[in-house]
């Protein structure tokens, strides 16, 4: 019996020719500090975007409201024309060291959860959920180890996982979470690659990611944010050296040399940022960016 | 022939037939839904609801009631009581649960003090009484536990979602906050059903202890729970014919069992055992380095 609707919501009317994504003011408390203050922007079909910001700067938070797991206070969120609570086409990518990995879930397991969505109660996968779970682990590339467990998988590769469950799912509107944070290259280039397929798939794309030169690098459109939406464009647009020290206040600085500037950012980790004076000396290895490279 | 008979002897007796027959069922269902248990991190949760649903039992004993009424009321009233207590934000879950877990199990014992035969009636209801199982609570047994194992297969992929990852079922659209309820339910019957045969002390040991082990020999979900049946089963019934021959207390027969069989395991286990993974580190330490790398 195919097309059995999910039982548990109404689900959202989708025209197809609204922006993927549209957000107005939107704002977020937590206590009495503002999350999210004022947020406004719009996404279409297909657009990549990465979102950078300090840590703390509400990245997660943009997500869990796009996503319909955090209402915001104030403002709107629209997807395809609609609010985010009728979607099941919000797929998202968790940061992998939130997952407890010993699960006992098969590859395939985990991207068949995907599907959960779209079965309703009381009802089995069928043979349609099949061919969806395989299209997706073969877009990825993980056919192969459909058989293994979760947990005997690397760091890249179970992030592949994650974004094929995404793919399964049918997700229109794709949030990722610092997806290549702690990854090596050859499985950075992998999920990049499966990133730039999804663009001619008309999936648009979200990526919360600390790196200023990978989201420079990488993605056409950027969104600098600090709890205010500092700025949205190109990144040549949104690097500026305004921009960034309204973002990042003294965590970042701007060395003149004879190459033209250099920007340095203490965004490494979670709180534990090295004093810039280190990162001068040469003691860290710094996140430098070169203005020319942004072109 | 001779085993034979050792192994039936002990059924001729009416008591031990019905005792075996709630220690199977017992030993099926709890570890199905003590994989659960495991999977979410929720050992307090199930442990405070065995010890919250005493008064219940003390209730429904003092009314001569069948049992399973009784703590099903306290069973189904614990979880909601939580809720209630964390709903604002201002406790947190575990606090609550211990609160709730404390009290009502001092109520419980409070209760119990007040009869002529306080000893003996407690410690059965802290350690089960399994040969103690009437004909109404058997039929209770298997229609509870029936619900439980239909209610599994029923949610099965929901609930795989919901302990697996919180957050993709609300992006699914799940009712997760339903089936949070409802597999705290499920865990609450079958505590309920578990009572008699280990009472409120152990019944942890048998939602935990045999998942806890299948775990380790199981990579995915169905077969950790069809594993952890089977060493649930395989403790009540090896537990069962301990208490029989060695006169010792049933219940506890039945968890040093399924303890056993973990150690056995946690030792034992390929891949996953303390004993593989030491020779795994040896070996790799013996195969010298490639030259060159």
């Amino acid at each position: 019996m195919p097309g059995m609707p999910n039982v548990y919501i109404k689900p959202a009317q989708h025209v197809q020719t609204a922006p993927s994504l549209e957000l107005t003011d939107v704002t977020v408390f937590y206590g009495a500090t503002p999350a999210l203050d004022g947020i406004t922007a719009r996404l279409h079909t297909g657009d990549q975007v990465a979102v950078v910001g300090p840590n703390g700067a509400g990245k997660s938070t943009l997500f869990n409201v796009i996503a319909g797991i955090t209402r915001p206070q104030r403002g709107t969120v629209r997807i395809y024309g609609s609010g985010p609570a009728g979607h099941i086409c919000v797929g998202y990518v968790p940061q992998r060291n939130r997952m407890d990995m010993r699960f006992p879930v098969t590859v395939h397991d985990v991207v068949m959860m995907g599907r959960v969505g779209k079965m309703g109660l009381f009802r089995w996968p069928g043979r349609d959920d099949r061919r969806q779970v395989d299209a997706a682990l073969e877009q990825v590339g993980m056919t192969s180890l459909a058989k293994r467990q979760i947990g005997e998988l690397s760091g890249g590769q179970q992030q592949r996982v994650f974004l094929a469950r995404a793919l399964a799912q049918e997700a229109e509107l794709l949030l990722l979470d610092e997806p290549l944070t702690g990854l090596d290259m050859p499985s950075q280039q992998a999920i990049l690659t499966i990133l730039d397929d999804l663009r001619g798939q008309g999936i648009t794309t979200l990526v919360a990611t600390h790196d200023l030169n990978e989201a420079a690098e990488q993605f056409p459109l950027m969104w600098l944010l600090n709890r205010r939406m500092i700025a949205q464009g190109t990144p040549a647009e949104v690097l500026t050296p305004e921009h960034l020290a309204l973002a990042y206040g003294s965590q970042i600085h701007v060395a003149h040399g004879a190459d033209g500037e250099l920007y340095f950012t203490d965004t490494c980790c979670d709180g534990g940022r090295p004093p810039v004076a280190d990162v001068l000396r040469g003691e860290h290895a710094p996140a430098v960016l070169a203005p020319e490279e942004l072109r | 022939m001779e085993w034979l008979s050792w192994l039936t002897e002990p059924l001729s007796y009416g008591f031990m037939l019905r005792g075996m027959l709630a220690a199977l069922m017992v030993g099926v269902i709890c570890p199905i839904i003590g994989s659960y248990i495991i999977l979410l991190g929720m050992s307090f949760f199930g442990d405070a609801l065995a010890h919250t649903i005493l008064p219940g039992v003390v209730l429904a004993f003092l009314f001569d009631w069948p049992l399973v009424i009784g703590a099903l009321i306290f069973g189904i009233l614990t979880p909601v009581i939580v809720g209630l207590l964390t709903q604002g934000g201002e406790v947190r879950e575990d606090t609550a649960i211990g609160i709730v877990f404390a009290g009502s199990f001092a109520l419980g014992v409070a209760m119990i003090s007040t009869l002529d035969s306080y000893a003996v009636d407690l410690t059965h209801i802290l350690f089960g009484d399994v040969l103690g199982v009437g004909r109404t609570d058997l039929i209770a047994t298997f229609a509870l536990g029936a619900l439980v194992l239909l209610t599994v297969a029923a949610f099965y992929k929901e609930f795989l979602v919901l302990s697996f990852d919180p957050t993709l079922a609300v992006v699914l659209r799940l009712p997760a906050g339903f089936l949070r309820y409802l597999l705290l339910i499920l865990i609450g019957v079958t505590v309920v059903v578990s009572l008699q045969t280990v009472g409120v002390a152990l019944v942890l040991a048998m939602l935990i202890t045999p998942a806890a082990a299948a775990q380790l020999l199981t990579r995915r979900l169905p077969t950790m729970m069809a594993v952890a049946a089977a060493i649930g089963v395989l403790s009540n019934v090896i537990g069962l014919y301990l208490s029989f021959y060695l006169n010792i207390a049933s219940g506890p027969a039945m968890v040093l069992t399924a303890t056993g069989i973990f150690l056995l395991v946690f030792i034992f286990a390929p891949e996953r055992g303390v004993l593989w993974r030491r020779l795994a580190r040896r070996q790799t330490a013996a195969t010298p380095a490639p030259v060159g790398s």
